[in-house]
């Protein structure tokens, strides 16, 4: 800020500064709020601890769990699987958007199967395949790659063909080749789309992953959810659950760094 | 003179799955080495289509477009569509780029056209940076890059905001005129067209025939804003005008 600002304007950044504070102070306090709810209410004995848990009980079965290594095992699980998951299952729905925009014949017989394959809860289909893959991580894998990857091809593709058609008349007033066109203006303007469908992707392969990882009942959080839940170990469900939202954060966040890295390499 | 560029009864149909759809009955004119015409019709007459013939991206239904021989087309379209992840430099070179002739040269000649039009200090700017009459002008030097000799104006400026307009057109016609390129402009704004150009030609609405030609001479202006004040602009108007007839 130089030194001409007028007060007036120096009035407005400060309470818009303060404004910020407020809602991160908020923002916090209502987490606070809660736990705080939780414990006391847990302490008193208005709900049962044994099965609603609580916050100090958490925090105790996360150091048990810690001190054994156990936990850190099944997040790495968890996480691998999720990762895994989602990078596949968008590198493999790119991989189709782009054969579907290459052959507007090919993209007109699939359309159905991808408007049906889209409502379709993907998860039903998880117990089939441990029949066909067996029960192991391949399952759980193929679970998630499942859930991301049709939405990615619908997704990518409404970002392939929502280009201006007045640009592909651009290149070929230039002599350009469909490849040159998907290259140098197709492929770069669905950049945002792609990782809009990452972004997504983060969230439904935990999904896929959750269901996986109930069934198949190895390793994992969602084993520990499974497995807490069938011994009454409440303060292991609840622990996984606040474990499993700070990941799904974390995960996020990385995808916008990844988006901003793609973005900056695209230009 | 030979002519650059010869329709010869030319037509062009359009299929769809509603019917077929007569967009240009026939038209026939030639267009001579760095001449400026241009080409007026009501909406929809099938001006842009005629375009595309010329610029081969669209086969005639009937008759043929002629064009000496060794000649390159150039394509101008009615929005600039510029890359919004490259630079202006950048998107100056894409025509270069897609032909496959880019070099240390060409990109030099690119250079010297940004220089030379005033976008060397915006050459390494994102687009959405500029206004809309620069926009319109590294637009023009992207397709001049490829040194066509005859350029297509699409309606090049009927994106952008009135005054805008009149400038690019004052600047770009000032740009094919100093490059010495001849020119074929698509619009159907009349003063455009007078203040631009040579030779006017005047098409009928959907299917499209040649109804009159005028050749401009406006009297002591050498740009289209001066073209625009002279005392003959004014009856070339009035006759376009009664010849497009917008009240059939």
């Amino acid at each position: 800020m130089n030194d001409n600002t007028s007060a007036s304007q120096k009035a407005y950044l400060a309470a818009l500064q303060r404004q910020k504070h407020w809602v991160t102070f908020f923002q916090w306090a209502c987490l606070g709020l809660f736990l705080l709810l939780w414990e006391v209410c847990a302490a008193l004995g208005v709900i049962d601890p044994f099965l609603f848990s609580s916050p100090s009980r958490m925090v105790r079965s996360c150091v048990e769990l810690l001190s054994g290594g156990e936990l850190f095992y099944h997040i790495g699980i968890t996480v691998f699987e999720t990762v895994l998951g989602f990078t596949l299952g968008t590198i493999l729905g790119v991989g189709i958007a782009i054969l579907l925009w290459w052959n507007p014949f090919l993209h007109r017989v699939a359309q159905p199967y991808l408007v049906i394959l889209n409502s379709l809860p993907k998860t039903a289909l998880a117990p089939i395949f441990i029949v066909w893959i067996g029960n192991n991580m391949g399952s759980i894998l193929a679970v998630a790659i499942l859930t991301s990857v049709i939405v990615t091809i619908l997704n990518v593709l409404n970002g392939f063909l929502s280009v201006d058609p007045e640009k592909q008349k651009l290149i070929a007033t230039f002599g350009g080749t469909k490849r040159q066109l998907f290259f140098a203006v197709i492929l770069p303007s669905a950049v945002p789309d792609i990782m809009n469908a990452l972004k997504i992707n983060v969230g439904l392969s935990f999904v896929g992953v959750m269901v996986g990882e109930f069934l198949v009942s190895k390793a994992g959080l969602g084993y520990l959810i499974t497995y807490g839940s069938q011994v009454f170990k409440l303060d292991w469900v609840m622990l996984s659950v606040v474990i499993l939202a700070l990941l799904s954060a974390f995960l996020y966040r990385a995808i916008l760094y990844l988006e901003k890295a793609v973005l900056r390499w695209r230009e | 003179m030979e002519a650059i560029v010869r329709l010869h009864g030319l037509g062009l149909d359009y299929h769809s799955a509603q019917g077929e759809t007569r967009a240009v009955e026939e038209v026939s004119f030639a267009v001579y080495p760095g001449e400026l015409v241009s080409l007026v019709g009501p909406s929809g007459c099938g001006k842009s289509t005629i375009l595309s013939a010329i610029a081969g991206l669209l086969p005639p239904s009937r008759g043929r477009v002629e064009l000496a021989e060794g000649i390159r087309v150039g394509y101008m379209l009615q929005k600039d569509h510029l890359l919004e992840w490259r630079t202006i430099f950048r998107n100056a070179c894409l025509g270069l780029e897609i032909a496959k002739k880019l070099n240390a040269t060409t990109k030099q000649e690119v250079w010297a056209l940004l220089e030379k039009y005033g976008l060397a200090d915006f050459a390494f700017r994102k687009p959405s940076e500029l206004s809309g009459g620069m926009r319109q002008r590294a637009a023009l030097i992207r397709t001049l890059a490829l040194k066509p000799d005859v350029l297509l104006l699409d309606e090049p400026f009927s994106a952008l905001d009135y005054q805008t307009r009149l400038h690019a057109a004052d600047e770009v016609t000032g740009i094919i005129r100093s490059e010495q390129k001849t020119a074929i402009l698509v619009t159907h704004d009349i003063s455009e067209a007078i203040a631009c150009s040579d030779r006017v030609l005047v098409l009928s609405k959907r299917p499209a025939v040649l109804k009159n030609t005028y050749p401009i001479q406006l009297d002591g202006a050498k740009t289209p804003f001066q073209a625009r004040e002279s005392a003959d602009f004014h009856c070339y108007f009035n006759q376009i005008w009664k010849d497009l007839d917008y009240h059939e």
